[in-house]
């Protein structure tokens, strides 16, 4: 039995749980009494259902994945199409298919598949290349038929999480620094032309993010509770189930998107202090296997989803002080959501499979 | 050939595997972003560092004022009571609705003043002034079919800002009644809000604004409760606290005497002017009519901007207080006063008589006497009850402005007497020193004819006439007059006149009223009235420039009763009552109002004395005595 589990990351795991007990108390917190109130619950059998999704991931050798990569992705490519066609709309947004009983957010896995992707096509490069203008071209290609498809839905946020495990593992292949000069021009002249492409109420958000004040009714309204619900905390926060921010419904979605600033109410500077050093930690462990892992693959899959979950960090957490655009993404681990809790668990069984096989070639 | 090719390219692409299997290349770059986690995670931490440690108060205040919302439970202010316990002004309790700023959008108020008849460019205009109040009143009295519209439309998917709170709304007498004195109520302006003796008002109050309510405001005001609710982010009510409950303002009992004000309101009625009952021996204000006069009603929190240019533009000012701003020539009124000067310097006695030829002249002007024939040889007591010009030309003369002056300030002329009412003007008693302050000019003796007979620059107001007459008639004991019972009589003045001299001139007085003088009118049985008439000419004054044709003197009567220790004295104006004999029967109705009550109060003392011993004689018979048939 013991046998079964050795050699998995035991650290990380531990950094994990705690994350995702954080999660559930605040989870039960935020929605005692309210009609979402046992969520709580259901996050803790999609965390042990992740767990166990996990060790099998771990079990799975990577470079079987990494090779059966492009089938990966018509599946995939072909399931965000039945989204779009027969999905469930919620909020406004078709985000969702419904399989037995159980919504599944394509977009979420799609994350996996791109980060194996990337893996399998860098890997692909010979010693010594470098990245030139087609390599740009088909890469940017693959990635971008599944961002705009997630775009459309339209899902702005997950579309753009796709973007740090590209440009990761763009930078770790290695890149001419004129290359990355002309990447940036580029992108600063087409920012002002495609903000006319985003929807109204991705303009709010862009504006509301620049100028809360300016509508504090609407748009803005998000981002000033938030701070207020976080300011509320002060240092030593208000006590579980004592937010008002979070209780009396000033707080948006207090359990999901907006659930670090429901959790920086509650227990103060000093809760953030402690989530997120465990965050930090958290991240630094995936990267610490990518730097033991005994090919590139390996490197480029640890990196691609440690670049991803500092991503979801960075902006969710952001986002909630209002130093990021609401974007709708969720914090890995702590938000309640089960897609994105086995997608997360997944790549974690990404990340032990490459700690498994570290040893085979050295 | 193509087998050595394809066995050379196995060879390279394993050879290339190697290095491609080298992951230690990219190490640097781990590096590099590890580094950017640790910047990332201070850049995080700083955010939460300054919301949470730096700025804690600022963002918990938001959150104490998202979830609490408190609204207002007003106090109701103090009645006001006449001198004999009787409500003057009593409140209404009402609804009034306001809006919650937290919830108030704009395009909900064409909607809402549709609904509640309100002007919506007035009600966006209050909107637009309410800066970061948190509340403000749109309506008030709201009736029952405009309740039954605001209950069912403040539901969060309709009007969730609107809030119904009860009120109380001011009563006033009908038709103007005592509305100079008592003032009215009013929402406390931005002006206002900027002085500092209104440092503990907050914008939206209903403050005093004229008369007793602006003066006695602090006693009358009381202090308002608060009722403190958690609401949602919806405006849902989730928990009452417990509400702090309103002190309401103290009653404010008042000198006037409701009987005499009601009197001196229908004597004056249609008229314009005013009249003044005083106690001369307390100062205590029994009546004050001021004429035209306005609906305080009207007035009362929130004020149309229609109604208040109706009454704000009227060229008869129904606003102002004539009894204590109406600043006009005493005329005649002031010969009294001067004929004591007289006795007193000794520039003439109780005997000396001037000859009355219908006028005289004086530095080479003609000073015509009101009676066209002439008065004859006229001694001082005649010439007070007759009025005669030409006697108090010559005395006025001899005395010199600045020895009038002397003994007219006396009695109060050139000084306000103090009384608790707001805005009461000073009356002016030229000098010399007065014209060389004002104008830079020397007085020119010529000067001092009219303002012998109360004409040219003197002038006073009701109130004023009425405190100097009391005063006289105590034997130069003046006292200031106030509207509040319960204050301590204050002293003005107190002069020593000679006994005969202040007796010549009584005598003078009690001949105007009764023995054929010029307010023979004011005659009452058994009570010896003394007064004294006036007529004051417009020529100086301003209307005199409006070119207005009917242009007519003002009547003047002031008198006091009885003789000996007088209780009362009346002053009445009657604007444009070209003759001043018009005057005399409103003050007769006020003092007869007075002793009529006097002597039914006595009557009734008396009946209640003898009618107690038999209230008491059966306690005392013995239960046999009245039972005794019973008893077997």
């Amino acid at each position: 039995m013991a046998r079964v589990f050795r050699g998995l990351d035991w650290y990380l795991l531990v950094l994990t749980l705690l994350l995702c007990a954080f999660g559930v108390l605040q989870i039960y917190s935020a929605t005692h009494g309210t009609k979402w109130q046992d969520a709580w619950w259901k996050q803790i059998v999609f965390v042990v259902f992740g767990l166990g999704l996990m060790w099998v991931m771990s079990q799975i050798d990577y470079h079987s994945l990494v090779s059966r990569v492009f089938p990966l992705y018509g599946v995939t490519i072909a399931l965000l199409i039945v989204t779009m066609t027969v999905g469930s709309r919620v909020f406004g947004s078709t985000r969702w298919i419904r399989v037995a009983g159980f919504t599944f957010q394509v977009s979420e896995f799609a994350k996996i598949v791109i980060i194996l992707l990337v893996a399998r096509y860098l890997s692909d490069m010979r010693h010594g290349q470098r990245i030139v203008w087609q390599d740009l071209i088909k890469l940017g290609g693959l990635v971008g038929v599944p961002m705009l498809l997630v775009m459309k839905q339209p899902d702005l946020g997950t579309s753009l999480t796709y973007i740090p495990i590209l440009v990761c593992g763009i930078l770790m292949a290695g890149m001419r620094i004129k290359y990355l000069l002309i990447i940036a021009l580029a992108i600063l002249l087409v920012l002002p032309i495609g903000y006319h492409f985003l929807k109204p109420y991705q303009k709010d958000r862009l504006a509301s993010f620049i100028d809360p004040e300016r509508d504090p009714k609407g748009a803005g309204f998000q981002v000033i509770q938030s701070r207020i619900a976080v300011g509320n905390g002060g240092m030593w926060g208000r006590g579980v189930t004592q937010g008002s921010q979070t209780h009396l419904g000033f707080l948006p979605v207090p359990h999901t998107d907006f659930i670090f600033s429901s959790f920086a109410e509650e227990h103060g500077f000093v809760g953030v202090v402690v989530a997120l050093v465990l965050y930090f930690l958290f991240i630094m462990q995936i990267v610490q296997n990518a730097q033991i892992a005994s090919d590139r693959e390996g490197v480029y899959i640890c990196m691609g989803i440690g670049a991803l979950m500092l991503f979801h960090v960075l902006v969710n957490v952001g986002m909630v002080v209002g130093r990021m655009p609401v974007a709708g993404i969720p914090l890995p681990l702590m938000s309640s959501g089960g897609s994105n809790v086995l997608s997360v668990f997944l790549m974690l069984g990404l990340v032990n499979s490459v700690r498994l096989r570290r040893s085979v070639t050295t | 050939m193509a087998l050595v090719e394809s066995q050379r390219e196995r060879e390279e692409v394993s050879s290339e595997q190697l290095l491609r299997d080298n992951p230690k290349a990219v190490a640097g770059k781990i590096v590099v972003f590890q580094y950017v986690v640790v910047a990332v995670f201070i850049f995080l931490l700083s955010a939460f560092w300054a919301l949470q440690v730096q700025n804690p108060d600022y963002y918990s205040e938001a959150a104490e004022r998202n979830r609490v919302k408190s609204t207002p439970i007003l106090a109701p202010r103090g009645k006001i009571l006449d001198r004999d316990g009787r409500v003057i002004v009593d409140n209404k309790a009402t609804y009034s609705l306001l809006l919650n700023r937290d919830q108030l959008k704009f395009e909900h108020l064409p909607a809402i003043s549709e609904a509640l008849g309100l002007d919506f460019n007035e009600l966006a205009d209050k909107i637009h002034k309410m800066g970061s109040r948190p509340q403000i009143v749109i309506k008030d009295e709201l009736t029952r079919d405009e309740m039954a519209w605001v209950e069912s439309h403040r539901d969060p998917s309709a009007f969730p800002e609107m809030e119904v709170i009860k009120s109380w709304r001011r009563l006033y007498p009908q038709d103007g009644y005592a509305a100079h004195a008592i003032g009215y109520v009013g929402e406390i302006s931005e002006s206002e809000l900027d002085q500092p003796q209104f440092i503990d008002y907050h914008p939206g109050d209903i403050i005093g604004k004229d008369g007793i309510e602006k003066e006695y405001d602090s006693t009358l005001r009381g202090i308002d409760g608060e009722r403190r609710v958690l609401v949602d982010s919806m405006g849902r009510e989730r928990q009452v606290d417990k509400p702090k409950d309103a002190t309401p303002g103290k009653d404010l009992t008042v000198t006037l005497d409701l009987d005499l004000q009601s009197v001196a309101e229908l004597a004056m009625d249609g008229k314009r002017g005013a009249v003044v009952a005083l106690d001369p021996r307390s100062g205590d204000v029994l009546a004050m009519v001021s004429r035209p006069t306005f609906d305080p009603n009207k007035f009362t929190g929130r004020i149309s901007r229609a109604d208040w240019q109706a009454i704000a533009g009227d060229p008869y000012k129904p606003l102002m207080n004539r009894a204590i701003q109406a600043e006009l020539a005493p005329g005649s009124t002031f010969k009294p006063m001067e004929g004591l000067a007289g006795l007193e310097t000794g520039v003439i006695d109780d005997e000396t008589d001037f000859h009355c030829a219908g006028g005289a002249t004086f530095y080479g002007h003609y000073f015509a006497c009101h009676l066209k024939g002439g008065h004859g040889n006229i001694s001082l007591r005649r010439a007070i009850a007759q009025s005669c010009d030409v006697y108090f030309y010559n005395v006025g003369n001899r005395l010199g402005i600045d020895r009038i002056a002397q003994y007219a300030e006396m009695a109060g002329y050139g000084s306000k007497t103090g009384i608790d009412l707001p805005n009461e003007r000073e009356s002016t008693m030229p000098s010399t020193r007065w014209k060389m302050r004002n104008f830079r000019q020397k007085w020119y003796a010529g000067e001092t004819i009219s303002v012998a007979i109360g004409q040219g620059a003197v002038t006073i107001s009701p109130l004023q006439l009425a405190t100097a007459f009391g005063g006289l008639a105590l034997d130069g004991r003046w006292m200031r007059p106030h509207m509040v019972r319960g204050a301590k009589p204050s002293l003005i003045r107190q002069e020593h006149f000679q006994r005969k001299n202040f007796e010549a001139v009584m005598d003078g007085m009690c001949e105007v009223v009764n023995n054929g003088g010029t307010g023979r009118a004011a005659v009452l049985p058994n009570i010896t009235v003394c007064g004294k008439t006036g007529t004051a000419q417009l020529a100086s004054t301003q209307l005199a420039h409006s070119g207005r044709k009917n242009l007519q003197n003002n009547a003047w009567f002031v008198a006091f009763a009885p003789r000996e220790n007088p209780e009362i004295v009346v002053v009445a104006l009657f604007e444009n009552g070209v003759e001043s004999y018009t005057a005399v029967p409103i003050v007769r109705d006020v003092l007869k109002a007075y002793f009529d009550k006097k002597q039914r109060l006595q009557k009734e003392r008396s009946l209640t004395a003898r009618a107690r011993p038999p209230l008491l004689l059966p306690v005392a018979i013995p239960a046999t005595l009245l039972f005794g048939d019973v008893v077997h």
